[in-house]
Order: structure tokens, then sequence, then C-alpha cells
């Protein structure tokens, strides 16, 4: 059975770069990289020390508040380099990759015959755990508690964002093993959530949901709330649906599967494609002769809620994307390019910009500029176009800004993530990072309310 | 452009901190930027921004407001005309470029005036904070000379520009913390201030009220009498229009007839500079709604709510005014310019959607009310919207409740 969830607000930002459908295969890195600061909050516990051998699957650390959370090597070889930032935080392990790629082998047994303890534990070991999360809050999931649900969506619709039916097309049997192994830990109430006429409209053991409508209809947040909305003492744990793959993959073989197929994307991409990459590999790999100009943005996911990189970073853990746009770091005339410029190169959800009048099909290339300087809230309603939720956004980013936890309690904030206000913060008049300050919101509530 | 860009490159270190002129900074950085779309790049959160800044958003509403003010210097320059001639029932459409010029001349000294003394203050307080001019004011500049009698001393503009700005806004933070509508707050200490430059017969069209002091005879019998103006004398035993004195059964014929509906809705008659013609307010109304920089749903509740009171007072009836058609309520006085420019002040309004429906809906209906009922004040609209301005917290306080207790109700279901 399949309803279906029409959502009324929203924005397709129709960017320049797509990737085409082809898969391209490239090597290991000669380094990747496991990065705790990709995990919000994790404090991170070192297993191995720098110089020491690992196999895909092993154990490089652990989250300190629950020792079985393990965080695993993605390649084999050896630790390069611990890099530490100011007061010894860890933010990078560097593990320098062989040739050979030998797997650390897990004991898997049937799902059927799995219970829901001896799966958590199996998950927690093997690493890939921290890529199942939890609202509220919006960081890895604590296996502690029980979960009202787990949400998976079929399909990302950020901008320029990866296919998941296409890159997934060959992997269906390992994705509902991998929904099968969540069935048996939400015991019963796993919900997917697909585009109509979607290929994982036939996967079995979910509660299947129909999604029509532009971004953010294929964020979780904005499905958790329209499916069964979280409220204040209950948690609901969501996870990508190439982890869910990588999960069936697991019990499939008992190795871990570190690699992954992201898109390579934006306007500053020469060829926009697939590529299978290992997980953390490095930028300068991923983009390898293929980037057009000097002045481009590296972003590891995509524009909307991507991390800034540098070319010598490397991709991050949760990231199916890499998207490179130009940089916007130059003066614009005000009646030519600037702000009372026609501004038919600007995408904009206002009609002071022509782009209503613009046919569907123009993509854009837009640049990072931020198109103005930071000022206070005046105009009212625009965050309400492009936010599909019964709250209100700028009340909750107003009790956010001023620590108002009475107030962020009372409007929302625990069913909401940072990503959710992404679409809120590109069409803000005021260029306040609404994004940075519901994460402020979140962890005061993370270290007062819970 | 190069070179002006080149120019501001060589100038910039001055005026960044340890500079020359690092005082001035908040000078030179309003001036760059609006010469030029600053570099400024994402640095956190969303990398690509949408291209809509404060800049165009105001500039978008002080483009709606210039058929108003075309129009505004127009109608002044014809009642000065008028006042000259001493005749009331001069051909509106006659010379035209003369009273074009005429207009200018008057209403071009106000508009200078209150971009003069409020952009200063604003500087004052952006080199006191260490911050560029907030662009808030390039609107409100323009709405205080619109809203003014035409023959307002230069330096009353001046005070009461100061006044807004300073007790109405920067007290309160700057652009997007005031809790009034700034150009109304202006109006309003006018009219508190200086109640008989402000109101009466005399102040709506330019150099009658220097006349009248120096030259009597020259203009007697000549009425500078407003709609607003004859209608508060309805509800007096003395009912006059136009400075003619008229029996009550016949007093609303003879208003109409005085003040066409036509009139009236473009703007033909004797009123504050830039509020008197309806059709102007309009064309700057439509420009609003269609950019999403006015909300229509307070614009729409306002005309609603003041249609319904002026129905509501014409089924009570019993004298002139009460008995005046309710459409009228909406072409004469501010109440066009009061709903499109100065109710839909996104800061001032209520925020929430529904908010606005009932912001607008008392807005108007107590514009009405206060208009046709109080002796005191011939106009309402401003007195409705600043009660409003104060009121809008509290209905968004209600709605933003209603969302807390939906939440809280889900809670309780589950």
């Amino acid at each position: 059975m399949s309803n279906t969830i029409s959502i009324q607000k929203g924005l397709d930002i129709r960017l320049l770069g797509e990737a085409t459908t082809e898969i391209k295969d490239i090597p290991v890195s000669r380094t990747v990289c496991l990065s705790p600061a990709d995990f919000h909050g994790l404090i991170p516990k070192m297993v191995v020390k720098e110089g020491a051998s690992v196999k895909v699957g092993d154990a490089v650390f652990f989250d300190k508040k629950n020792e079985k959370v393990k965080f695993v090597s993605p390649a084999s070889g050896t630790i390069k380099e611990i890099v530490r930032a100011e007061k010894r935080r860890i933010v990078q392990i560097i593990i320098e990759s062989d040739s050979k790629q030998i797997c650390k082998k897990f004991k898997v047994k049937k799902i059927s015959d799995t219970t829901k303890d001896e799966l958590l534990d199996l998950l927690m070991e093997s690493g890939i755990w921290p890529s199942v999360k939890q609202r509220p809050l919006d960081i890895i999931a604590d296996p502690s508690n029980e979960p009202k649900g787990i949400f998976v969506s079929s399909f990302d619709s950020s901008p320029l964002a990866p296919d998941y039916s296409f890159i997934l097309g060959e992997q269906m049997e390992q994705v509902q093993m991998g929904l099968n192994a969540l069935n048996v830990l939400a015991e019963g109430k796993v919900h997917l959530s697909s585009r109509p006429n979607s290929a994982f409209a036939k996967m079995e053991n979910v509660k299947h949901h129909t999604i029509t409508g532009s971004h953010p209809a294929g964020n979780i947040g904005t499905q958790i709330h329209h499916i069964d909305p979280v409220n204040k003492g209950e948690f609901v744990w969501c996870i990508n649906i190439q982890d869910v793959a990588a999960i069936g993959k697991l019990l499939q073989s008992g190795t871990v599967d570190a690699k992954k197929c992201i898109a390579v994307t934006g306007s500053e991409v020469s060829s926009p494609t697939y590529l299978n990459i290992h997980a953390g590999s490095s930028m300068s790999d991923i983009l390898k002769d293929n980037v057009k100009g000097e002045n481009v943005r590296y972003i590891s996911g995509n524009v909307l809620t991507g991390d800034q990189k540098s070319s010598d970073d490397y991709i991050g853990y949760y990231h199916n994307q890499v998207t490179v746009i130009p940089e916007g770091n130059e003066y614009k005339f005000f009646l030519t390019t600037g702000w009372l410029g026609l501004g038919f190169d600007k995408f904009s959800n206002s009609r002071l910009f022509p782009t209503f009048l613009l046919p569907k099909s123009k993509k854009f290339v837009l640049d990072t500029n931020t198109n103005g300087e930071e000022r206070a809230f005046v105009v009212t309603g625009e965050l309400e176009k492009v936010f599909p939720f019964d709250i209100l956004p700028m009340h909750l980013t107003k009790a956010a800004i001023t620590d108002d936890i009475d107030g962020m309690e009372n409007l929302g904030i625990y069913e909401v993530a940072p990503e959710d206000f992404a679409l809120c913060e590109y069409v803000c008049t005021t260029k306040i990072n609404i994004q940075e300050k519901i994460r402020q919101g979140l962890d005061l509530i993370a270290s007062e309310c819970m | 452009m190069k070179f002006l860009e080149k120019y501001l490159h060589k100038m910039e270190p001055h005026f960044i901190k340890g500079g020359k002129y690092e005082k001035w900074n908040p000078l030179f950085e309003t001036l760059a930027t609006f010469a030029f779309t600053p570099k400024l790049v994402t640095t956190k959160g969303s990398h690509i921004r949408d291209g809509v800044d404060l800049k165009r958003t105001m500039m978008t509403v002080i483009l709606a407001l210039i058929p108003c003010l075309i129009f505004g210097i127009y109608n002044t320059g014809h009642w000065e005309m008028a006042v000259s001639e001493a005749n009331r029932n001069l051909p509106y459409f006659d010379m035209m470029g003369a009273k074009f010029l005429n207009g200018l001349i008057i209403v071009m000294p106000v508009v200078v005036v209150s971009y003069g003394v409020g952009l200063g203050i604003e500087f004052l307080f952006g080199m006191i904070r260490g911050h560029a001019l907030h662009e808030g004011f390039l609107v409100s500049g323009m709405l205080i000379p619109l809203t003014m009698p035409a023959d307002v001393p230069l330096w009353m503009v001046g005070l009461a520009t100061a006044f807004a700005v300073i007790i109405g806004k920067e007290i309160f933070g700057g652009t997007g913390m005031n809790v009034v509508n700034i150009a109304l707050t202006a109006r309003a200490f006018l009219f508190f201030a200086y109640p008989t430059s402000m109101s009466g017969d005399k102040v709506w069209m330019s150099g009658l009220s220097d006349k009248m002091a120096s030259n009597p005879e020259a203009v007697d019998g000549f009425s500078g009498a407003t709609a607003l103006g004859d209608l508060a004398s309805f509800m007096s035993d003395k009912a006059t229009v136009a400075g003619e004195v008229v029996q009550s059964n016949v007093a609303v014929q003879s208003f109409s007839s005085e003040y066409s509906a036509l009139e009236s809705f473009m703007g033909m008659i004797p009123g504050s500079i830039g509020e008197t013609s309806t059709m102007a307010c309009l064309i700057g109304a439509a420009i609003l709604i269609f950019t999403g920089v006015g909300s229509l749903r307070i614009i729409l509740s306002f005309f609603a709510g003041g249609f319904i009171m002026g129905l509501l007072l014409n089924a009570i009836g019993g004298n002139p005014y009460l008995d005046l058609p309710a459409y009228y309520h909406l072409i004469i006085g501010g109440f066009a310019f009061g709903a499109i420019f100065m109710a839909t002040d996104p800061v001032t309004a209520s925020q929430t959607a529904t908010g606005k429906i009932i912001y607008g809906f008392f807005g108007g209906f107590l514009a009405i009310m206060i208009r046709v009922l109080n002796p005191a004040y011939p106009e309402g609209v401003f007195l409705a919207i600043l009660f409003m301005n104060v009121m809008a917290p509290i209905i968004d306080h209600y709605i933003v409740q209603a969302n807390i207790n939906r939440r809280l109700k889900r809670l309780k279901t589950t």
C-alpha cells in the first residue's frame, strides 16, 4: 500500500552540470581519509596508532560516548597520519592504501535467524552504524533508543543530486536485504519514500510512500514531517538508500564494501558523470582533469548543504556527490551584474528578478557570491514559501539565534535538521547563515534538554 | 566601470581599520556597496544564494512610489495655481508644464530635506555603531514627504524626520528593529506637536497660508478645504462643502459634486502631497504585489476592513457623514496610500500569513472608524496603522501559539 504525499512548497534550483548517465570506475586513491569532523558532536577515541596496518573494515577509532560504535577504515594499508587541530582535536586520519585491498571478514547469519541485538552489534562492529542518523538533533543514532520508525528516502531532490534508481539499478537485491535488516531493527516500521513510478516501489517489508513536488521533497526531514512527525521524547532513525545497499552487501558477503557511487556535478566540471570511488577518496582523484577554470569552489555534497573543500581534501562520509561551482569573489557593478542589474543570469525565487519569465529548461551557472550584505530580518513570508513544514521558519530561526530553549522546543526544533533550512537560507534576503544558527540551536538543545 | 573599481581598490586601505579615514568607513562602505555588489562569498551553509538583497527590495518600493510622487508634484502645482488665481474651479489639465514645474519647486525641497536629515542621522549612527547605511531609510525618506501637506514648513519636515529616525528607529537598533512605521511616526509627531500647521483648511494647498496671512482679500471666499475637512464638518451642526454652508439633507450630494468619485479616484483634489491619487497608489500596489514585496493579504484585507466599516456606518446612518457611500472612504484621504505603502511595511506589520489578514482588516476598519466617529482628527488612517503596528506582535503571538498548540495536541494524541 502506498500513500501519495504532495509537497506544495519548495524550490528546484536549476543548475548547470548534471551528471550524465554513465558510471566510471577510478582506482583507489593513494591516500584515503576518515574524518571524525564529518560526524557532528562526535568525540573520537583512537584504536590504532600512526604506522599501524589496517584492513578494510578494521576499526580506526570509536565513539567515546559509546565504545561499541566503531569507525572503520575504508581501505587497507597503513595509518599515515593522524591530523590534529587546536586542543589536540582529531580532524582527519589519513590512510595510505596498498594495492591489495584486503577486507576484514565479519560473521554474518541469515537475516531471519538474526536477532535485533545481534544485528545492532554487527552494524556497529562493521562501521556501518554511523550512517544511521537520528532525529531529533541530526546526529549518529543512539542504538540504545527505541526508534518509532526508520525512514529511507529513495531519491534526492537537491540540486544536481545523484539519481539513486540509476546508481542502484543493479543492486536491488542488496537494497532489499538491507531493508529486511532495517525491518528487524524497527520491528516493522520501515518507511520508504519514492518518486511516482520508481524502481523502488516493488521493495518488500516496508511501508511505501510516494512523494511529489519540488525540493525539499526528497529531504528525509520533509518526509518524516508528513508521514509521522517527531514529537518531544521520540526518536526516528534515517539512513541513505546507498547505505541500505551497503548493509545488504555486508549481510551477503560478510565484508564491508567501501565502494560507493557518487555524482560529479556542477558548472565547472568539464564532463559531469557518475564515479565509483572508495569512501574517503581525495577530491583531487575524484576531479582529476575534470575541472574547468581556476577560481572555483570544490564542494563535497550538494550546493545547499555540502562542505567546502580544498583540492587536497577528501570527500565527506555522508556525501554521495561532489560539486564544483565558480567562486564569486569579485565586485559586480550595480547596473550590469550587480544588485540593480536586469539579472537574467541570477536564479531567484522572488519576482524581483526575471527568473520566472525564463523557460523551465534554462539552467543557471551560479557562483558563491552572497549577492548582498547581511541585514536584519525585514522581509517576511519568503522563508515560508520554500519550507513545507507546519513550522514557522523565521520564528524558529529567531528562537535559535536568541538561544531561546523554550521557544525552540515549542516551535518544533525536534523535527528539523540544518539541511531542512538550506532553501530558506538560499532565498533569505538577510543573507544570514540560517543552517549554522539552527545547528547552534540543536547543540544547545542537546546539551540542555537531552 | 573598471576604472571606478580600480579607484575603489585604491581608496579602500584608507577607510579600513587603521587607515587615515577609518571613521568614515560607513560612508565609504555605503557608496562602494551601492556602486558594486561586494565580493563577499558564502562561508557557511548554502554555497549559493538568491539574487535578492535588501537594496533591490527597497529600490522596488521606491519605484512603486514614483507614480504617487509624480502625480503629487503635478497636483501640488495645480492647487498652488488655484490659490494664486483664487479659483477652486481652475481647469485641471491646463498649462500642465507650468503646473508640474510649480509642483517640482514646492515638493523637491521637502524630499531633499527628508532625505538629507534622515540619511545624515543614519550615517551618524552608522559611524557610532560601525556599520554601513542599512537601506530602510531609502523608503522612509520618500514616504515622509508624500504624507506631508503641501504647505508644510521645511524645518518641520527636518524635525519630524529627525524625531522619527532617532526615536522611531535607531533607539530600537536600526532597520528591521523598529516597532512602528518610521514615516507615520514623522507624520504623527507633526500632527501632535504642531496641530495648527498640520490640519485645518490652510495647509493643503501650497501658498495658501502665506497668502491668507499677508493679503486676506486676495483669497477672500476661497476655501482650502480638503474632502476630509468638509466631511468632518458634516458631523457638526454646520455642514460645509468647499467653504459653502450646505443643508444637511443635500450635503452628500453637494459633496459628491465637489469631489466626484472619478476626481477623487484620480486624485485631482487637495490633500497631502502623495496621498490624493488612489490611481497612482494602485499602480504602486500592482508593482508591490507582482514582485511580492508588498503583501497582497494586507492590502486586500485593509481595503475590505475599511469598506465593511463604511457599510456599517451607512447602516447606522443619521447624519450626512455616516450616509456617505462606503466606497468613497476608500478613495479619499490617505486610505489607499496607507493601505498600500504604510500598512505593508513588513517590519511593523504582522509577520505570519494569517496574522497579516487580521492586521490588515482591523487597520482598515479602525481607519474609517477614527476618521468618521472621532471629532478631533479628520484623518484616521495613520493613527489606525500606528495602533495596528503596536498590536501586530500580539496578533502574531496568537498565531504562533496556535501553531505551538497544534504540535502539543499531536503529542497528546499519539
